[in-house]
């Protein structure tokens, strides 16, 4: 049955560490990706290769800022991929470890 | 040139263009019914003896699973009354396949909703048309409302949690949506909205039953007001009245989602069974994978369309010209208005469509004779 | 960041070169992320 959960509203943190949620399957397209959360049913587009390449590191680093330099994005897009990275943990896709 | 993929194309633009799989899409798993409803979109009733075995659904998800759909829409017919469906819905979760089920209820025993209670990742709709049985039974049959109450109440019984209550808007209904919203409200259910089209055996009674163009406005201040009632996307005409619905605004058709149908066909959409619209079968060399990335149907829908008759009005963007089923069974051309446009273009293409040169919904699966539920124990 | 209701971007930019002052400015806007209301796309039940 569907799972009824609050919307995290703003806790995202650079310096946190994320990964993805294990409930979330993400499948590749040529423009980036589709994340499915089979808890929530949410659908989310991921609109870049990097970002999709970045959630997949995710787990791996210590923050999520560390993550990103890792993925090698360019300071100038640090910001819109912070913001993407808070609308993933908005819609549960990936969540603080 | 059309821009390069990526974050400076917007996103219905990405989906008019297909996606490499759908996300998710329809399966009516039989046309066998035990209800009759009027308006009924697959002219369901009998079986047909061609339906896929449980082996070959199984193969369907098994391909579904390996390009990762995300989830079936499973309807029918009432495919509840497949003796496989529970464990066809089973395999289909097992395999990462989430299922969403449509169904009439009435086989929606107090046993069945605990089991459906305790499944993950498989979510309910029950079928009803009407805040009372008095509206609903002219379309759905005596007693049918009283049946998929019951089934809301056992899922309610045994704890399901938010199931959905699915509802086609007809010009008796829209009177009731404040009653359906209500009724939604006490089971802690989601109320969907969705479109009535004259396919099937819609093609028959769409003329009496569609709402009229003041209660389509009616509905589209109704829902604007309400962004958490669902709607299938299926009112995407109504967005050239102003604010867009929540929703992609566009057919998902052979871009997005698609129709697998009891016999195996796949169809752009479940509104349009006929072989205009028939992309392939699941049981051709390559199966539904092959049908989704290659067949010329499917093609055709993702290629860019011009707006044709609409192309003079300043909402095409918005309504993209609306839905195929409804101007392809009611003669109107595929590029020309949609019958229920909301500036009145519909009716006045509905006007020179010559009586009797509608495409027909094909002979379908209606059983002959009227039917009345009984509640209780044949499940 | 997007809210959860079902919206589409609106803009549709045209990808041909631009000047690195230009790209700066577009990526700034970037919107890498959107949700979807997936109850249903037109076309299934």
């Amino acid at each position: 049955m569907p799972a009824r959960t609050d919307e995290a509203r703003g806790t995202f943190e650079l310096a946190n560490a994320y990964q993805l949620d294990d409930r979330v399957a993400i499948r590749p397209e040529p423009f980036g990706a589709l994340a499915y959360h089979y808890g929530n049913r949410r659908l989310v587009f991921l609109r870049a290769p990097e970002l999709v390449e970045l959630v997949r590191i995710l787990a791996d680093h210590p923050s999520a800022e560390a993550a990103m330099a890792a993925a090698g994005i360019p300071d100038r897009r640090r910001a819109a991929f912070g913001r993407a990275l808070a609308s993933l943990e908005a819609a549960e896709v990936i969540r603080a470890r | 040139m059309p821009a390069e993929r990526g974050a400076s194309r917007s996103l219905a633009t990405e989906m008019k263009a297909g996606l490499d799989a759908p996300i998710c899409l329809t399966w009516e798993m039989t046309y066998g019914c035990n209800l009759a409803c009027v308006h009924c979109l697959s002219s369901s009733g009998r079986r047909d003896p061609a339906e896929l075995t449980t082996a070959e659904a199984r193969a369907v998800i098994d391909e579904l699973a390996r390009i990762q759909v995300f989830y079936v829409n499973i309807g029918g017919g009432e495919p509840t009354i497949r003796p496989d469906f529970f464990s066809l819905v089973e395999y289909a979760v097992g395999h990462g396949v989430g299922v969403k089920f449509s169904t009439n209820g009435t086989r929606i025993t107090p046993d069945r909703a605990r089991y459906l209670a305790g499944l993950d990742y498989v979510d309910v709709q029950i079928s009803i048309d009407g805040a009372t049985a008095a509206t609903n039974d002219l379309i759905r049959g005596d007693g049918s409302y009283a049946a998929a109450r019951q089934a809301m109440d056992h899922l309610a019984a045994a704890g399901f949690g938010a199931f959905k209550i699915s509802v086609v808007v007809t010009r008796h209904n829209v009177a009731e949506l404040d009653g359906l919203e209500s009724l939604a409200a006490a089971y802690g259910a989601q109320l969907r909205l969705t479109r009535l089209r004259p396919s099937g055996r819609g093609a028959d009674s769409w003329a009496y039953l569609h709402p009229t163009a003041e209660q389509q406005r009616r509905l589209y201040r109704w829902l604007l007001e309400r962004p958490h009632v669902l709607t299938g996307d299926s009112f995407f005409h109504l967005s050239a009245l102003g604010e867009a619905l929540p929703g992609l605004n566009l057919c998902g058709a052979g871009r997005v989602v698609c129709l697998i149908d009891p016999v195996g066909d796949v169809y752009a959409c479940p509104f349009v069974l006929h072989p205009e619209f028939r992309a392939g079968s699941v049981r051709d060399p390559g199966g539904f994978g092959r049908i989704w990335r290659e067949s010329e149907l499917f093609t055709g829908l993702r290629s860019p369309t011009s707006a044709g008759a609409c192309s003079t009005c300043g909402s095409f963007d918005a309504c993209q010209g609306g839905c195929m089923a409804a101007k392809f069974f009611t003669g109107i051309p595929l590029d020309g208005p949609d019958p229920e446009c909301v500036f009145g273009h519909g009716e006045l293409a509905l006007a020179g469509v010559a009586p009797g040169s509608a495409p027909a919904p094909g002979p379908g699966h209606s059983r002959p004779s009227p039917v009345s539920v009984r509640l209780g124990r044949r499940a | 960041m997007p809210d959860t209701a079902a919206h589409t971007s609106v803009a549709e930019a045209d990808t041909g070169r631009i000047d690195p002052v230009e790209e700066a400015e577009l990526v700034e806007d970037e919107l890498l992320v959107e949700e979807i209301s997936i109850d249903g796309m037109c076309g299934v039940y």
